[in-house]
């Protein structure tokens, strides 16, 4: 299993690292049976994603991905962080080793957890324009990934 | 940037003495041992020399030794052939312990499918089994103990001697995987009481693709790979001439100097294990005093292995972990699970394996270089933040 340059360097020089004080949406999602939580934090203002950051317990990949989603979304929309696609994230880091595809897959569920935080907040029932998001299960038994 | 191959349990560099010795069957004498001509003559007695080295490492018969293509074709060939000659005689249950290479476990996992009945003795959280659990176990149609010398992740040395007398006891073979053991510390076939025992090349500093089985004399299981009459009829294929060579270089040299060796990477090892106990809520896995003298396993709470694993590569360091990500499955390591780690905390382990190529320096390196990784993979994990959050 190879990584590819972008992703050592998004694993080695994460962007946007770190807890967010004045965040007003945060999701985790993911579970530490499994080897993998992210969390996001996002600072909303005028529907605009004016701040971003991230949390990451996982691998490299994980990590990585994380990263390049707060770059993805960070300056841009609420709408358009909602399309984001964890195809997209893994276009951005030239692509992900098929047993790490979920880790994108995650990197996008925990934005839209916290958008779905944000909406909440505001008052707003965040499922019929998010969608159902897996939140982080402390104790999932569940099958990984 | 410094080096640090600290991944011998995985490979071992092949040494310069085991390649010079190699090259003339790679260049020059090519013939085949099977053939009359003197060129097949020099490699007869190539392989045979090697033979008789190997048989005296081991105190064992040269007639006992068997050349093979590495330590999973010998778990393979001893269990399954161990199997099949008892079950003629209506034996059909196998015991092993839960924490086994997957060359051992999942050969057991074919045989089930053809019946046989295996039971998993429990390896504790020291990482050893424990003898009299081993006697009450063995029934009157157990066929096969397979249990290994020395785990490849934690580095736990079996009580393999009991295990061989009470076998013995039971008339029931044993079989023993010592892939990580022979090499690394004294391995002699009569006093384990062994019947069968694995070695592989590439984990004592020799070729990859070669290997041995000792089959005591006297006990006969069917062929694996049947064909030619190379290995008096016992195991078919031309030899590796220069990999049987380069093995017996290798394990002679690693038996020469063993005792000095060790000395030194035992103090190399417990003063790494020490230096990174420091570290907060970091534990060491498996028995410290009952283990490999170049094994040092550990685990970090709060972060993940393959994180950790990078971390090292970028600072030159080459080492292992039992997380479910450089695992290839969705599972921490079987070991760590066995020896009662909770999932989260297996996926942070670190393995860092010796061997006489490491100096104290590279301890040194190890101590400046982790703690920091460490610090630095928890600042940004949300799990240690919760761990801390609820101590």
């Amino acid at each position: 299993m190879a990584y590819s340059e972008k992703v050592m360097d998004h694993f080695a020089n994460p962007r946007n690292v770190g807890e967010l004080p004045d965040a007003n949406g945060i999701g985790e999602v993911g579970n530490s049976r499994c080897g993998d939580i992210m969390k996001m934090y996002i600072k909303v203002e005028n529907n605009i994603i004016v701040d971003v950051s991230f949390k990451t317990f996982g691998c490299g990949a994980a990590i990585a991905t994380s990263s390049m989603a707060t770059e993805l979304i960070k300056g841009k929309s609420v709408d358009d962080a909602l399309k984001l696609t964890n195809k997209a994230v893994m276009e951005a880091l030239d692509g992900l080793p098929p047993v790490k595809v979920h880790c994108s897959v995650l990197a996008e569920q925990a934005i839209k957890a916290a958008l779905s935080d944000y909406y909440r907040r505001q008052g707003i029932d965040p499922e019929p324009i998010v969608g159902k998001i897996e939140e982080h299960d402390e104790h999932g038994e569940d099958s990984c990934h | 940037m410094k080096k640090i191959y600290a991944d011998n349990a995985a490979t071992t560099r092949l040494s310069k003495e085991a390649l010079d010795a190699m090259m003339p069957y790679l260049t020059d004498y090519y013939g085949n041992p099977s053939s009359l001509y003197s060129l097949g003559v020099k490699s007869r007695q190539a392989v045979e020399n090697a033979r008789n080295i190997i048989a005296e490492c081991l105190n064992a018969d040269p007639k006992e030794i068997f050349f093979l293509s590495g330590g999973s074709e010998a778990d393979n060939w001893a269990i399954k052939g161990a199997a099949h000659l008892s079950a003629k005689k209506g034996k059909k249950h196998i015991i092993t312990s839960k924490f086994e290479h997957h060359a051992v476990l999942h050969t057991l996992d074919s045989l089930k499918k053809e019946g046989f009945e295996v039971t998993y003795l429990d390896v504790h959280e020291n990482g050893i089994i424990r003898p009299e659990e081993l006697e009450n176990a063995i029934r009157e149609d157990t066929a096969l103990v397979t249990i290994m010398f020395a785990n490849n992740e934690i580095g736990t040395i079996q009580p393999v001697k009991e295990i061989g007398e009470i076998c013995k006891k039971h008339k029931v073979i044993f079989h023993t995987d010592a892939v990580q053991a022979v090499g690394a510390i004294p391995v002699d076939v009569k006093e384990i009481g062994c019947d069968l025992l694995s070695i592989s090349a590439h984990k004592f500093h020799g070729p990859k693709g070669v290997g041995a089985i000792f089959m005591r004399k006297g006990l006969r299981l069917p062929n694996l790979i049947d064909g030619g009459a190379q290995e008096s009829g016992r195991r078919a294929g031309t030899e590796n001439i220069a990999g049987v060579v380069g093995m017996s270089v290798a394990l002679k040299h690693s038996c020469e100097v063993m005792a000095e060796r060790n000395a030194r990477l035992e103090k190399m090892r417990d003063r790494l294990i020490d230096g990174l106990l420091k570290i907060d809520r970091s534990i060491i896995n498996g028995d410290r005093v009952h283990r490999l003298p170049g094994n040092v396993n550990m685990c970090f709470h709060g972060l993940e292995g393959e994180s950790l694993l990078l971390s090292l590569d970028l600072k030159g360091v080459s080492a292992s972990s039992g997380s479910a990500c450089t695992s290839g499955s969705l599972d921490p390591s079987h070991v760590l699970l066995a020896i009662g780690l909770p999932h989260e905390v297996a996926h942070g382990s670190l393995r860092l394996s010796f061997s006489d190529e490491n100096t104290e320096e590279d301890i040194d390196y190890l101590l400046e270089i982790i703690p920091p990784i460490v610090t630095r993979l928890r600042s940004m994990s949300p799990l240690w933040e919760k761990i801390i959050k609820n101590s």
